[in-house]
């Protein structure tokens, strides 16, 4: 029956718009919570963080994929491998600094603000920063820090979202004292 | 499924965090269960609204029960629920034998006292959903066993 294919499309949908949703719910909680926007861009960032912790973890079991050799290849996996994974779009990776650690992930659509408008007294809010935390927080794990943060955001009138990520040192596995 | 992750880890974060921001202890965990069910209050309304776009009217209040225990649970967690009662007299309990936001946390009594925090959400989303449908309802929930859990809905009559 032509519908019962409609709903197996469709579930794949509603599931993204189950998180888009929850998202927003969030979004309007801390808001609510916290008078200003930096407040609410910090702590967005800060819960994106420790699901990035977690989520890489999830990540690395899924798609078996072995260490990545340079911070090229690490772009690639995470646009065209974990997007797709989680939020089941690919962005496109480009704007490579020429010291090669800098690079921007374009989005044409993200699906977090999907149904979502800023009023006009929230416009420094960087709506989707969760992103930004989880990005942090995963590859902190694989051992990298990184900077990352929107360069554009469609919900402030740009044409597309764009996530600059910036890296900044290797981090030493540290053993604890004693150990050889 | 890869693409329940993200909702999962999202629903943990916001647990810890509204606990987390709870200025007293104790006290606080009936505001925290409310406002963790007033947001999936909001997420089932519209979750409902693009759901049941192209779908017939429901004949009667046991056919929007089933539709919440067949298709919507089944978009949000990937499974039906197992097991329907009713008293016919407008109340209603769902039971699902593996909820999907408890199975990872425990496969029997450890944690128990942890598991109402987990399942205000859910509770918000069925209210939400029934309410989008024209059914005015309270949702509860409660666990003797991880990951079973049973929800009861008690129909209010306006």
């Amino acid at each position: 029956m032509s519908r019962q294919s409609n709903r197996t499309t469709d579930s794949k949908k509603m599931n993204s718009e189950l998180f888009t949703l929850t998202y927003g719910a969030l979004v309007t909680q801390l808001c609510k919570d916290y008078e200003n926007d930096e407040e609410v861009n910090k702590q967005l960032d800060k819960m994106g963080y420790n699901i990035g912790v977690r989520l890489i973890e999830d990540f690395l079991a899924r798609s078996s994929i072995g260490r990545c050799q340079d911070f090229r290849e690490t772009a690639d996996v995470i646009a065209k491998v974990a997007f797709k994974m989680y939020l089941g779009i690919t962005p496109s990776v480009t704007n490579w600094s020429p010291a090669g650690d800098e690079f921007s992930l374009i989005l044409e659509n993200n699906p977090l603000v999907d149904f979502v408008e800023l009023p006009d007294n929230h416009s420094t809010l960087i709506y989707s920063n969760l992103l930004c935390g989880v990005l942090r927080g995963a590859l902190e794990m694989v051992q990298m820090a990184v900077d990352v943060k929107f360069a554009q955001d469609t919900l402030r009138g740009d044409n597309v979202t764009e996530i600059r990520m910036k890296f900044i040192k290797r981090i030493e596995e540290n053993l604890p004292a004693g150990d050889e | 499924m890869a693409d329940e992750a993200p909702f999962q880890f999202l629903h943990n974060e916001m647990i810890q965090y509204i606990y987390k921001t709870a200025e007293n202890g104790e006290t606080e965990n009936g505001r925290n269960i409310t406002k963790l069910e007033t947001m999936g209050f909001r997420v089932g309304q519209g979750l409902i609204e693009r759901l049941t776009k192209d779908t017939a009217r429901y004949k009667d209040e046991l056919d929007v029960m089933k539709f919440i225990c067949k298709d919507f649970w089944t978009c949000v967690f990937k499974k039906q629920i197992d097991n329907l009662r009713t008293n016919h007299q407008g109340i209603y309990v769902l039971q699902d034998n593996k909820f999907r936001l408890l199975s990872q946390m425990s496969a029997g009594k450890q944690y128990l006292d942890q598991a109402p925090k987990y399942l205000a959400f859910t509770c918000g989303l069925v209210r939400g959903g029934l309410s989008n449908l024209g059914v005015k309802s309270i949702v509860t929930a409660e666990v003797s066993v991880m990951p079973a859990c049973k929800f009861q809905v008690m129909i209010q009559k306006v």
